[in-house]
């Protein structure tokens, strides 16, 4: 047990690291890319850009989150 | 080689560099201060270890996804990974997280190194060994994981390990003639450089893997295909500025020892 916690402890910091928020972030805008691919069919070349900017927003928002909450 | 290889090598050079230097750093100071012979039986190691992990990975990875799956999977655990190196070098350069110095971080194992008793047996000095390893492993793995996880994306492992080889000879080399720890490598601007390239390179191909979801199961197409990486790789540097800016901690005035002018 004690292996299994320290193995999933190692790839807990060196993926998500000290900021979870960010994690967050990416995996939440991911899917509101999916949901907006499937239920509204946008085009991927719309699609594609919009989501890279999405991604770049969100991850502001969870560094300037996380040093007010410093 | 093609564009796509020579930034698949821009990438993971410099990431190699930065990591191969930390571990020199803990490697010199066991050597130095207690058992050569140990601390580079501890890094030999930590090197098949590392070797089998990636292997086994690489395989598991390339064999068991199909493609978008896999720029999906992969692209996204590189955009994460990468965007923390990206906020650590956003609060370095903002004033908010000390920067990386080699020469405090190799004094301060020395002086553990110091301190530590004496834990031989089997003529090898213990401590040297578990220090090496580790540090070799960990920051070994940081490695492995942007090689497989950049060389898979980019179908092109062979460039990846490549220059992730070179990375460590350069700095074994380097760590040869100089014959202490790498300070003048400015390792804090090389990790800004990396968290760039991957989040522009991991955004890139974790969006184009949301195309598993469509019927087709093909990779989305980004407007301008590839080119897209470099104003990904732009975006995120003007952000990244911005986020500085912003984020920059008032210094205090050196005429103003109060604080107020």
């Amino acid at each position: 047990m004690k292996f299994v916690r320290g193995f999933g402890r190692f790839w807990y910091d060196l993926i998500i690291g000290d900021d979870w928020k960010i994690a967050v972030a990416v995996v939440v805008t991911l899917a509101l890319g999916t949901g907006a691919l499937l239920a509204f069919g946008v085009t991927a070349l719309v699609l594609t850009p919009l989501l890279g900017a999405a991604l770049m927003v969100a991850f502001a928002i969870a560094v300037v989150i996380d040093v007010r909450g410093r | 080689m093609n564009a796509a290889a020579w930034g698949l090598g821009a990438a993971v050079l410099p990431a190699a560099i930065v990591e191969a230097v930390e571990a020199l750093t803990i490697v010199l100071a066991m050597g130095m201060t207690r058992s050569w012979r140990s601390a580079l039986l501890g890094v030999a190691a930590a090197l098949v270890t590392l070797a089998a992990f990636t292997a086994a990975a690489g395989y598991a990875l390339a064999t068991w996804l199909p493609e978008a799956a896999l720029q999906l999977a992969v692209g996204g655990l590189l955009l994460i990974f990468g965007l923390q190196w990206l906020r650590k070098a956003i609060l370095r350069s903002s004033g908010r997280k000390a920067v990386h110095d080699e020469d405090q971080i190799f004094a301060a194992e020395v002086a553990a190194a110091r301190q530590a008793g004496a834990l031989k047996r089997s003529g090898l000095d213990w401590f040297s060994f578990m220090v090496s390893f580790k540090g070799v492993f960990l920051e070994g793995v940081e490695v492995v994981f942007i090689v497989i996880t950049f060389g898979l994306s980019a179908g092109n492992l062979p460039v990846a390990i490549g220059a992730a080889v070179l990375g460590v000879l350069l700095v074994l080399v380097a760590g040869i003639a100089v014959r202490g720890p790498l300070s003048k490598v400015p390792e804090n601007t090389l990790k800004y450089g990396v968290g760039l390239l991957l989040a522009g390179f991991g955004t890139y191909w974790a969006i184009e893997g949301l195309g598993i979801f469509t019927e087709s199961r093909r990779s989305l197409d980004w407007p301008g295909a590839d080119l897209a990486i470099l104003v990904l790789v732009a975006a995120w540097f003007g952000l990244s500025r911005l986020l500085v800016r912003m984020l920059r901690q008032p210094t205090p005035s050196p005429s103003a020892p109060g604080g107020r002018p």
